[in-house]
């Protein structure tokens, strides 16, 4: 089990989830916000959409869906 | 009885044939057409219209397009020269009482410019400027390194100071364009969309469709393209390369220009790239600029592209981790003194009356509301706030 913090929240999730699997775990599907405030969540989950963006260990606009999570990973979402 | 009826049905129909003709000759009757509908077009329109002069705008393709859609619409003082000063500062002022009217998707946002110095001598031009544009009563602030580092944190270590020159702004010029131009029709402009004047009488200017405007006075606001409607004007294309980046919030504060951007912008020859950043308000970064003289294709040059990532990285390293979004150019209409050619041209036939608006190179949007302002009045025969010889293309007769 691998566990990592999820805006401030801990998470605990198997190992081979990808961060995107774990913030669906955590209810955080749609973490993302448009400019015009809507929520935005993974829609492809391969990559190519570009709208499961999260801010990964300080890195913003970090692909959820392709990462692994690693144990003590700090994840942001838009809220 | 029925003869009488019959010549009143007659005289009525001579006098709607009559008031039709003059309904359609007046509709296409107009004190001034007004060649080209990007930022500087539409102020003029708008200032003309106002002024209770009948308008007309002529735009082959969309309102706000050419160099106003691809420049940065950074709203800047700049003293290359007093004439340079006296226009960009009257011009600021028009932009900061314009602004509580432009609608939000204009995007006004009065963030102030930080002209940074590397070294000991652009510091000692940071002192320059800060003297110069104090005797004109324009607010600024001389920074050090320490309060350049607390003020944006982005910038690398090491650099010598910035002047900060807090009533610069920006804005977003398609979406002003649009607006002015919107503004003048309310006032009773009438625009021509997706037509081109194809030629010029005595009588006025015809269009594309074949269409005959009336008119006395004819203004080219067509930025790059402007010696196609009145040649052997000395406005040439300077090409410029921006991108965008995604959303990078609260990451820069205020448009960032290195001071060796004057040097390159009042230079003559060379292709050049400056460190010049710019924040929207989605946090999202513009990152710029160059120029270059030669280049006729729109293509993104990969050289150009590489030498200014190179150049804005050296200021901003974290930029280098930044995801760009989009990369384009565009063609500034740049002139020999980099002055902006304002007002009539010397012509052969007196008709129409040829003004020009247009060889603003990079400060087109900057001094929209001036130009206009001047445009109108001379149109009116009133007195021009500041003195308009500067911009006169008789400079270059």
């Amino acid at each position: 089990m691998i566990t990592l913090t999820v805006d401030g929240k801990s998470v605990t999730v198997p190992e081979g989830y990808t961060v995107a699997a774990a913030l669906a775990h955590a209810g955080l599907w749609a973490g993302r916000r448009a400019v015009s405030g809507g929520r935005r969540g993974p829609v492809c989950g391969m990559g190519v959409c570009y709208e499961c963006r999260v801010t990964l260990d300080g890195q913003p606009h970090a692909l959820s869906c392709r990462t692994l999570c690693a144990a003590g990973m700090e994840v942001r979402t838009d809220g | 009885m029925l003869l009488a009826t019959g010549y009143l049905l007659l005289i009525a129909g001579y006098l709607l044939l009559i008031a039709g003709y003059l309904l359609l000759t007046t509709a296409l009757s107009f004190d001034v057409i007004i060649a080209g509908a990007g930022i500087v077009g539409a102020a003029c329109a708008w200032e003309c219209a106002r002024a209770g002069l009948r308008v007309g705008v002529v735009e082959p393709r969309m309102v706000g397009g050419g160099a106003t859609a691809a420049g940065m619409g950074h709203l800047v003082v700049m003293d290359d020269s007093p004439a340079q000063l006296a226009l960009t500062r009257y011009s600021q002022v028009l932009w900061r009482s314009l602004a509580e009217h432009l609608p939000d998707d204009c995007e006004y946002r009065e963030c102030g410019t930080l002209w940074i110095a590397a070294d000991a001598d652009e510091m000692a031009e940071v002192n320059r400027k800060a003297a110069l544009l104090q005797s004109h009563g324009i607010p600024s602030e001389v920074l050090d390194a320490q309060q350049l580092t607390e003020i944006e944190p982005l910038l690398r270590q090491g650099l010598a100071g910035a002047l900060r020159v807090p009533q610069d702004g920006v804005a977003y010029p398609p979406n002003v364009a649009r607006f002015l131009l919107a503004q003048a029709v309310e006032s009773g402009a009438k625009v021509f969309l997706g037509q081109k004047i194809t030629g010029l009488s005595a009588r006025g200017a015809e269009l594309s469709d074949g269409t005959a405007l009336t008119t006395n006075a004819v203004v080219n606001a067509t930025g790059h393209w402007s010696p196609a409607l009145t040649p052997q004007i000395p406005v040439k294309p300077r090409k410029g390369h921006l991108l965008i980046t995604d959303r990078y919030p609260q990451s820069v504060r205020h448009q960032l220009v290195e001071l060796g951007y004057l040097k390159n912008a009042h230079a003559v020859a060379a292709d050049s790239v400056s460190f010049n950043v710019q924040p929207r308000a989605t946090g999202q970064l513009l990152i710029g600029s160059s120029r270059q003289y030669d280049a006729t294709g729109p293509e993104v040059e990969p050289h150009i592209l590489q030498a200014m990532l190179r150049r804005v990285t050296e200021y901003m390293p974290a930029l280098a981790q930044m995801s760009v979004l989009r990369v384009w150019t565009g063609f500034r209409a740049a002139t020999p003194n980099h002055l902006p050619l304002i007002g009539p041209v010397a012509q052969e036939s007196p008709k129409p009356k040829l003004y020009l608006a247009t060889g603003h190179e990079g400060l087109g949007v900057t001094t929209a509301p001036g130009t206009a302002q001047i445009l109108a009045d001379m149109l009116l025969g009133c007195e021009t706030a500041i003195p308009a010889d500067p911009y006169s293309p008789i400079n270059f007769a």
